[in-house]
């Protein structure tokens, strides 16, 4: 049974993804109660303290009582869209996962398992591809809605999403172009060899944030459902479980977006003196610390995720397309350039 | 039959019945949604032969960047998903047969070759180095070419479209 479940054939894959989709939607529904609690420290609030000691309850209290609120779809609304809308945000938002390495080896045991679903050779390819393609959940439940305020958000976003997505995949062209590798086990691997990306190319990292806060849909770049204009943007129309699903692909957009800071920029799994600390100890020792080093290293980005939310207030809409177009398009090129003449020079 | 030839009749399927969907449906929106789908199932068909790059490019920039666009386009023209004019005249019909034959004429002609050279794929097939090397070498002038062409275009589009916010 247990070879089954940590071996290499098909069942053992479906293991990890339950397991993997398991952690993933814990962190996502505690991340809500995270965040009402950081925004009522942040406002001199308590925030949610009455489901449980500290309000730890507050999540299961949230979903319980979202499945058992009405379900209801607008009668104007083209009804085979409007459902298959929130399924593609968050199908979308998951499957990204697949290729996101958490570890550099884990045994649990006494078995090496791979801390990775999926060992894509496109590794960070296979994460855009599938993220471009959960704009389509915004769009379409901006427009099967049929309703003016949801559209309004759906093209809203649907532009901004085009734009910072460019930016986007630009500002990893630089470490791409150091490391020589797609996956992303290998550009954590590059980093602690020589320095964190965050050092070496510090305007891509800016770009990289920037873009990643514009196309998870965060404050200060949340025009795709800014309240005081918009109602509540795309999901305007939408109840029950159906809301929730679009709320857990944004929470899911957000952690994957921290991973990405946290493997792409910040040294992975690697910290610069633990490393050297860890070479004496068992190889599954080792991984577990490295395991919760990326976590922790996650956390904080989630953390930094809430923080800017309750600090910045929002761009207008003008402002955003400016920035993303004049600002971050731009930089993202500079840094392509840099680093292309650096690599031309045998600098980097 | 082998798990691979399985995936490529059940995606050449979808290929086949999404682009059908895209010339047939009259709601605009999901002429265009049939589009991605199809996009995706050739992506797939890229996959199948182990060109992952070819996959993740072609999903990117079809499916994820030029589609949105085209979707952007057609719900701000029709956002009331009225679709497109109902009947279907006479020169339409005779253009859409017409097209339609020399189309096939010319797939009858250019296939056989084409299936005769499916041997075995060169080496790094579709891979980053690959199209990298084939992008910056034999491929340098049309594809240099096609982005001013395409820049051109879009100057013309913005000049077009303020004058006639001036007036």
């Amino acid at each position: 049974m247990i070879d089954l479940l940590l071996g290499a054939g098909p069942l053992a894959a479906l293991f990890k993804v339950a397991v993997v989709l398991g952690v993933l939607m814990t962190v996502v529904g505690n991340m809500v109660l995270v965040e009402r609690k950081v925004a009522g420290w942040m406002q001199d609030r308590v925030g949610p303290n009455r489901a449980g000691p500290w309000g730890l309850l507050q999540p299961l209290a949230d979903g319980i009582k979202f499945i058992f609120k009405e379900e209801i779809v607008p009668q104007a609304a083209n009804k085979a869209i409007y459902i298959m809308a929130p399924i593609l945000a968050l199908t979308a938002a998951l499957t990204t996962f697949a290729v996101v390495p958490f570890s550099d080896r884990l045994v649990v045991l006494g078995r090496e398992v791979a801390p990775i679903i999926a060992d894509l050779d496109i590794g960070i390819l296979w994460i855009f591809a599938v993220a471009s393609l959960g704009v389509y959940g915004i769009v379409l439940a901006g427009w099967s809605s049929n309703s003016k305020y949801a559209m309004m958000g759906g093209l809203r976003s649907s532009a901004q999403m085009i734009s910072y997505e460019l930016s986007m995949s630009l500002s990893v062209v630089g470490i791409l172009m150091v490391t020589g590798s797609l996956r992303l086990a290998d550009i954590a691997g590059h980093q602690a060899d020589t320095v964190w990306n965050i050092v070496a190319q510090p305007i891509g990292f800016l770009v990289f944030m920037t873009a990643a806060f514009a196309e998870t849909n965060r404050l200060p770049f949340d025009l795709a459902e800014a309240e005081p204009e918009l109602v509540a943007g795309y999901h305007t129309e939408y109840s029950s479980m159906k809301f929730l699903l679009f709320y857990m692909a944004e929470y899911a957009h957000i952690i994957l977006a921290s991973s990405l800071m946290v493997l792409l920029f910040c040294g992975g799994w690697h910290l610069p003196f633990v490393d050297g600390m860890l070479a004496t100890t068992s190889p599954g020792f080792a991984g577990l610390i490295h395991l919760g080093i990326f976590c922790l290293k996650v956390s904080f980005f989630l953390f930094l995720y809430i923080w800017v939310r309750w600090t910045l207030p929002r761009f207008r809409y003008d402002q955003l397309m400016r920035l993303g177009w004049k600002v971050m398009l731009p930089l993202a090129l500079l840094n392509v350039a840099w680093t292309a003449a650096l690599i031309l020079w045998g600098i980097a | 039959m082998s798990a691979r030839e399985l995936v490529f009749w059940a995606d050449a399927i979808v290929a086949v019945m999404s682009a059908g969907v895209v010339v047939l449906h009259r709601n605009a929106v999901v002429c265009a949604l049939a589009l991605v789908m199809n996009l995706c199932s050739i992506a797939v068909f890229f996959l199948l032969l182990d060109a992952a790059f070819l996959f993740a490019v072609q999903v990117i920039l079809y499916a994820g960047a030029i589609m949105v666009l085209f979707l952007f386009v057609v719900m701000l023209l029709d956002p009331e998903g009225q679709g497109l004019a109902g009947r279907v005249g006479r020169i339409q019909l005779t253009l859409t047969v017409a097209g339609a034959s020399l189309l096939l004429v010319g797939m009858a002609r250019a296939l056989p070759s084409a299936v005769a050279d499916t041997g075995i794929l060169p080496e790094g097939f579709g891979g980053v180095a690959g199209v990298g090397r084939l992008l910056f070498t034999d491929y340098l002038f049309p594809f240099e070419l096609a982005s001013i062409l395409l820049l051109v275009a879009m100057i013309g589009a913005i000049h077009m479209g303020k004058k006639e916010v001036e007036r």
